[in-house]
């Protein structure tokens, strides 16, 4: 797919840009040297934007107690929104603002609800065990090789929110040229119509209401519930499928395949991680916060100013959890790794009102993925570090990620 | 030991009821549910500190 060629960056302080390449492959020492030398980063790309990365800020500004930020634009992007205006947005909920947002969240809290989640993880388990099958079949023709990113992690999202969704399981590849699309290439671009994600789900989307059921999928749930004593609007149903296929797919890749590079670089790590299994919900969590994969961004709602920083409305505010995550001032040995980690708050899943949906599906997505993986291969190693190709934008990871079983 | 616990502050994370599903269920809409009342028994007062220091939200306090 044809990117633009981005300007290098001069100074991560005054020009930063989150979609540079070389910001996906240093990003940690990028916030480390920002949290103490200039905490509220500026940039005059994409209009104007902000990046805090002190934890105390990001959390205040995810709580936005003085209604300075407006969700209605989650994604930085230097293409016009002409989707629902605030407080609704284009995504709800993720683009709406209070009151509204939490009336349209409490929509979906029960369908993401833990012990409703809990019962789709033998279906996760079977499926990365066919993923690896397959995997180490190709290995076994390649010296021991295959791709942990490509032919492992990117898959096992992808196919469990079509389950949940009611879409075609072979449509993966679709999926991924959206998320291509709206999330990874945040730039100018021609999508044509019959290729949008407008047009895929429209048609999806009708033939769902030509054939609805009672104990159905997420699109059945959306076009029976109601909301104010009506049914949802075409666009908000349209959006919210939109949100739901979007935001579980590269995020969840991303923090499994962040886990595989670390285990693949540590193993006394890999070895701790297998042989005790008492300590993997504390390495989960641990892996989450070291590798948090999601930097949601604001809208300044009203001229403000942040440490001293003049926030004028319209401009970007980048939200990098993982750099909050990454403060001494919140965390102790914040930039140490620590797999049996005790005390750990970290904001992987953001804070506040807007706390991903889908945590708990995506905990139980990481937790599946890496126990099928240590029982399957017992050995593992990075091919060549160079080799590994990260993500750039508002999702971090790794997006290529060849890897040679040992063992 | 006390524990105390913010339904308010509470934005169902559920750090809580993974780590001590002794002392904290989950509601249908996944926000925790404290199943003790305020007196943590001495053999859960680990697992109740695990679930402060867990808390993304500062959601859950103890008090001795």
């Amino acid at each position: 797919m044809e990117d633009l060629v981005k300007e290098p960056v001069a100074d991560w302080a005054t020009d930063f840009d989150h979609s540079h390449p070389d910001y996906g492959a240093n990003a940690p020492a990028i916030w480390d040297e920002l949290r103490t030398t200039c905490p509220v980063a500026h940039s005059e790309r994409f209009g104007g934007m902000w990046l805090p990365t002190r934890h105390d800020d990001i959390a205040a500004i995810a709580a936005n107690d003085d209604g300075n930020y407006t969700s209605q634009r989650v994604v930085v992007s230097a293409v016009e929104d002409e989707s629902m205006p605030a407080p609704i947005g284009g995504a709800p909920p993720i683009t709406s603002d209070p009151p509204f947002h939490a009336d349209a969240r409490r929509l979906l809290l029960a369908p993401f609800a833990p012990k409703v989640i809990n019962e789709i993880t033998p279906f996760a388990r079977q499926f990365c065990n066919d993923l690896l099958d397959d995997a180490l079949a190709k290995a076994q023709a390649n010296d021991g090789v295959f791709d942990a990113a490509v032919d492992y992690a990117q898959s096992i999202p992808v196919r469990v929110i079509a389950k949940m969704l009611g879409l075609p399981p072979e449509d993966g590849d679709i999926f991924r040229r959206f998320i291509h699309q709206i999330v990874e290439n945040p730039v100018d671009h021609d999508v044509a119509d019959e290729d949008s994600i407008e047009v895929y789900l429209d048609a999806q989307i009708d033939k769902h209401k030509a054939d609805p059921k009672p104990e159905g999928d997420l699109i059945d749930h959306l076009l029976r519930v109601e909301l104010y004593g009506e049914k949802l609007s075409d666009e908000h149903v349209r959006g919210t499928v939109i949100l739901l296929l979007i935001a579980g797919i590269d995020t969840t890749w991303s923090a499994i395949g962040s886990s595989l590079w670390h285990l693949a670089q540590n193993p006394d790590d890999l070895k701790r991680y297998r042989d005790e299994p008492e300590i993997r919900p504390f390495a989960q969590e641990e892996f989450l916060r070291f590798y948090a994969p999601v930097t949601m961004a604001r809208l300044v709602a009203q001229d403000h100013e942040l440490r001293g920083c003049p926030m004028k409305q319209g401009d970007w505010v980048l939200l990098p959890f993982p750099a909050a995550n990454r403060d001494p001032e919140a965390f102790d040995d914040a930039d140490t790794f620590i797999i049996d980690r005790q005390k750990n708050r970290h904001g992987a899943f953001g804070l506040g009102i807007h706390r991903c949906l889908g945590s708990n599906l995506a905990r139980m997505e990481l937790a599946v993925a890496l126990d099928v993986f240590v029982e399957r291969i017992d050995e593992f190693e990075l091919v060549d570090p160079e080799a590994v190709r990260f993500s750039t934008g508002q999702i971090r990871g790794p997006r290529e990620l060849p890897i040679r079983v040992t063992r | 030991m006390k524990i105390k616990y913010s339904r308010e502050l509470c934005q169902g994370h559920n750090r809580c009821y993974m780590l001590a599903p002794e002392l904290f269920d989950v509601d249908d809409e996944g926000y925790a549910v404290l199943l003790v009342d305020g007196e943590v028994p001495a053999e859960l007062h680990e697992k109740a500190q695990l679930c402060v220091d867990n808390c993304p939200e500062y959601a859950i306090e103890l008090t001795e």
